[in-house]
């Protein structure tokens, strides 16, 4: 079942021209993560974490340096890299089950195999029942579920996540990041999410990966390497957290504080970046 | 105690499936009261009764198929091609900012020219037969189409758009999967509307190109012989007909846009 794969960045820059002004958006980022690695990656917002994880689906391009996917340079998307954005981008018009079918449409299965494929994975989200349903009928922790069940059904290599979990309630947060784990633990699959939330990263991570702004960098990665079921009010948690949360210090506290809105995904990411803290 | 109780009282015996009904059921019992009590002899107060046998003696003679037939069919042809040259023209514009560079200046320019303006031109280029009325119509039809689809294809989320291309989605499959469903809800609206604007279009040319047959001539008729039975008869079938349109429009869309729930229409 595990075909995790092992993402290499080297020397990875990215500019923005603005106004014939080149903006750092990523400067000078390495980062290997091992197949099956689970890596965090916390930082303010304009600290480039998002642009990061566009580049690596494929969605932005134009970057300096490399990115190797199992030694392979990424061009474009590919079927091997999987997404979950932070809004679940259910298409309205189709079912649960139709929407998670939906990431089959390239894919070389046959049909039987595809529908047993969006069967198994409705279930991996814990969906059976739901495969009927409309996507406003389904509360906001279960369209992420099925976003989670339609960026696996292709059985990637590589699992980006972009703050999946940013818009919802903090009980449903919670509870999901539990079935993400369980997820993570039963496919063995590699996987990167993107958060503000320190505490979600430190919970679900191998590794955390802390950023900062101006130019987007890497300050320092800190390992986590507590064994699973993580406790939340244990002391060893709390003292990673806390070691994390100091890799902010020297920068505004809000920046740790912002409100899960949505980011503002329409704006061009160097507007972004202007009003980043 | 105060009458608006009394009336609200009245109102609810009334089933609410009914309740559309109240207002022109009241209308009819004037106008028949007014004529029965024998007020006013103006050949313009003719009964409902009138009416009535007037509308059976045009459909039991034929003459309502004929007119009717005749402002139906132009309709249909003139909805059909003013419409899908409205898609074509309305997905170019959409599609492509190159096109929308090229024609769109052109585009907005003419749609801010009333409709009617154009008759002469057509007259003189068509004459006053049926051709110069199906260009009219076509034309009535064309714009609303071509703006909607504009519309339509415009707001396609760029979020939708990026998920077809992560599941590495043809420019076929993005067309038929993502962005046809997602303006599908602006089409029709177009659609709809164009289909309105050809029967108000197919009667326009029967009055401003008065020659042949339809219901507009119907109309016509009535007004030079001063039948006003006829005139009335002509009006209340126009209505009808639009009613007819406008409902087999609303179950088209609830059969083809089930997915958007009435409460979310957010997409």
């Amino acid at each position: 079942m595990a075909h995790a794969g092992t993402l290499a960045i080297r020397g990875l820059n990215k500019q923005y021209e603005v106004k014939g002004e080149a903006l750092h958006v990523l400067q000078d980022i390495h980062l290997t993560i091992e197949p099956g690695e689970f890596v965090s990656i916390v930082g303010s917002s304009g600290c480039g974490k998002s642009t990061l994880l566009r580049l690596v689906i494929g969605l932005e391009g134009d970057y300096q340096g490399e990115i190797l996917l199992n030694g392979q340079r990424i061009v474009g998307t590919s079927l091997n890299r999987g997404i979950v954005f932070q809004e679940h981008r259910l298409f309205p018009w189709l079912t649960v089950e139709k929407n998670v079918a939906l990431g089959l449409l390239n894919s070389s299965l046959t049909e039987g195999q595809q529908r047993a494929t969006v069967r198994e994975h409705i279930a991996l989200v814990g969906l059976q029942g739901f495969e009927t349903a409309y996507p406003h009928q389904l509360s906001g922790g279960m369209k992420q579920r099925v976003a989670i069940a339609r960026a696996l059904v292709n059985r990637p290599d590589i699992l980006l996540l972009d703050e999946p979990f940013g818009a919802l309630d903090a009980m449903t947060r919670a509870h999901l990041q539990q079935e993400l784990h369980r997820i993570w633990q039963q496919e063995g699959i590699t996987m990167i999410l993107v958060t503000h939330d320190v505490e979600e990263a430190v919970f679900l991570g191998d590794r955390v990966v802390v950023m900062e702004p101006r130019p987007g960098r890497i300050r320092r990665t800190v390992p986590v390497g507590l064994p699973h079921p993580r406790e939340r009010t244990s002391h060893a948690f709390t003292a990673i957290k806390d070691s994390v949360l100091r890799e902010f210090a020297g920068h505004p506290a809000a920046d740790l504080a912002e409100p899960p809105l949505k980011r503002g995904e329409q704006l061009a990411p160097a507007a972004q970046w202007q009003f980043a803290v | 105690m105060s009458s608006v109780n009394v009336q609200r009282n009245l109102f609810h015996k009334v089933p609410p499936r009914l309740r559309g009904w109240v207002l022109p059921g009241l209308i009819l019992a004037v106008w028949w009261g007014v004529v029965a009590s024998g007020a006013s002899d103006s050949p313009l107060l003719v009964s409902p009764l009138a009416v009535w046998q007037r509308g059976v003696g045009q459909v039991t003679s034929g003459e309502l198929w004929v007119a009717l037939s005749a402002s139906l069919w132009r309709m249909a042809w003139g909805f059909g091609i003013g419409s899908s040259v409205g898609l074509a023209v309305g997905a170019l514009l959409g599609w492509s900012r190159w096109a929308e560079r090229l024609v769109g200046p052109t585009f907005h320019t003419l749609k801010q020219i009333s409709l009617f303006a154009w008759i002469p031109m057509l007259s003189m280029w068509f004459g006053l037969g049926d051709a110069a009325k199906v260009a009219f119509i076509a034309m009535a039809a064309f714009f609303p189409v071509v703006l909607n689809t504009l519309e339509g294809l415009r707001s396609v989320p760029r979020e939708y758009l990026e998920v077809a291309r992560v599941y590495e989605f043809s420019v076929w499959q993005t067309l038929r999967r993502v962005v046809a469903p997602a303006a599908a809800p602006s089409l029709f609206t177009g659609i709809q509307l164009s289909l309105i604007y050809s029967w108000l279009a197919a009667l326009g040319a029967e009055y401003l190109l008065a020659s042949g047959k339809g219901i507009g001539n119907t109309l016509i008729d009535g007004r030079e012989h001063f039948w006003m039975d006829l005139v009335l008869f002509g009006v209340v079938v126009v209505g009808l007909v639009g009613f007819a349109l406008n409902a087999l429009l609303a179950a088209l869309e609830k059969r083809l846009l089930a997915w958007r729930d009435r409460t979310i229409a957010r997409y």
